[in-house]
Formats: C-alpha cells, sequence, structure tokens
C-alpha cells in the first residue's frame, strides 16, 4: 500500500520506527484542519503558525520519547494538543496583551501623545492672559476672593481669617466675583475655551 | 425589514500553514533523537 494511504496508526507506528516521511504525509493530511482550527480561535495567520509549529513540535517529542499511547486517535490527540497551546496564548496575552495594525483599529490611535501641542499650548495661555484681564475689571474685595480661592487653593475659611470677614461674607464674595466674571464675558463676547 | 449588505466571508479557501512553517517542522524531526538514560528522556539535537 502506498505511504499516502496507510492509516494514521499504521502511519504513526512507522515514524516511531524510524520512518520521517510518515511524520509528512501525517501533517499533509491533517494540516488543514487543525491549522483552521488554530486561525478560527486565533484570528491571527502568525500566531496560528507558531501554534500550528508548536503542536507539531509536542507531536514529535511524544512520538520520538515512546510517550504515546492514543492509537488510532491521531487527529484527536493532536486537536487537543493544539487547544491547549491556543488556550497557553491567550493566557499570555491576557498578562501582555497585544494589539495588531488592523483596517477597524490603527495602532497610532492607541499610541496617541495626549500633550497639549504648540497651538493648544498658545490658545491655552491665550486663555489664561484674557482671564485675568477679566478678573482684573473686578471690584477688590471679589478679586482678592476669587484670587485666593482659585489660584492660592485656600479654603474659605482661611480666606475669612486672613481679610477679617465672615466665612458667609467671603462666601457672597465669590459667588458675586463669579456672576460679574460672567457678565463680562458675555459683554465682551470672549470665548474662553481651548 | 432592514437589508443587511454585509458581504460574508467567503471560507472555500483552505487554510493552511506556511510552507516555512511545514519545513522546520520536518527538518526539526529530522534533527531530533531522543535517548533513554535511566528513567529520564534526553533530547539530542543534530542541528
Amino acid at each position: 500500500m502506498a505511504t499516502n494511504q496507510l492509516p494514521d496508526a499504521l502511519l504513526v507506528k512507522n515514524y516511531i520506527d524510524g520512518d520521517e516521511t510518515a511524520l509528512e504525509v501525517l501533517i499533509n493530511r491533517h494540516q488543514s484542519k487543525i491549522y483552521g482550527f488554530i486561525y478560527s480561535k486565533v484570528l491571527d495567520r502568525d500566531i496560528a503558525d507558531d501554534i500550528f509549529q508548536d503542536t507539531f513540535i509536542k507531536v514529535i517529542k511524544t512520538l520520538k520519547g515512546n510517550s504515546y499511547n492514543e492509537e488510532g486517535k491521531f487527529l484527536p490527540w493532536v486537536m487537543r494538543i493544539a487547544h491547549n497551546l491556543i488556550i497557553d496564548t491567550f493566557r499570555k496575552n491576557k498578562k501582555m496583551p497585544m494589539n495588531r495594525e488592523t483596517e477597524e483599529f490603527s495602532i497610532f490611535s492607541y499610541m496617541t501623545d495626549n500633550s497639549p501641542n504648540i497651538e493648544s499650548q498658545i490658545i491655552t495661555e491665550q486663555v489664561e492672559n484674557d482671564l485675568l484681564k477679566l478678573i482684573d475689571e473686578l471690584p477688590e474685595d471679589q478679586k482678592q476672593v476669587l484670587k485666593m480661592r482659585i489660584y492660592d487653593d485656600m479654603s474659605f475659611k482661611e480666606i475669612a481669617d486672613l481679610t477679617n470677614v465672615s466665612i458667609n461674607t467671603a462666601l457672597g464674595r465669590m459667588r458675586y466675583a463669579l456672576m460679574n466674571l460672567r457678565r463680562l464675558i458675555e459683554k465682551n463676547q470672549i470665548i474662553l475655551t481651548n | 425589514m432592514a437589508k443587511l449588505y454585509t458581504k460574508k466571508a467567503k471560507s472555500t479557501q483552505k487554510m493552511l500553514p506556511k510552507k516555512e512553517t511545514v519545513n522546520f517542522i520536518l527538518n526539526y524531526s529530522k534533527a531530533l533523537k531522543i535517548v533513554k538514560v535511566g528513567n529520564e528522556n534526553v533530547e539530542l539535537n543534530a542541528n
């Protein structure tokens, strides 16, 4: 009988006995099923090839080490090895996720530089300058509270103590400062966004 | 009911590993010898 027509069990036996062509026949016979199965799980050609290779390295080591004892069930046995290696791959990728460039997913969208560019830095500077000019327009007591609260990050208790007024007065001044700021912004039609 | 215009992926083509992958496996097999020393299997690689 030609080698190509021998059943799996006999090819396995021949391979164990030293016939290297038997392995080639087994691979040619089952590569489509095994590779298709791996690819259907990992959906990546390169990873599928790696797993296919590792699967057969295990097969070879087991057969040459005389540890194979599933005569007649070669394909399910190889599929089980492949399945275990697929699970191992997913476990590894969970610990170290890898993203590949695809049509739907651009690696550059994942690796964006979130630091502001020169344009947005200039806009932010301008906005801050405009805001300082508007704050300067406020009455002195309101300006003082607003600067202490926003720029010096002081609590209303600290502001009240420092300006010798009650907390309620400090809160009121802050409220009026914000209302007046809004009014000034609307009046001058200033856009304070970048 | 709205029609779906998405194309179905054709799965008629057989999925096969790269030739290099298969060649690597076959060469690996030819180069590998496993020798039993006591209770241990020792791998000998001719490459």
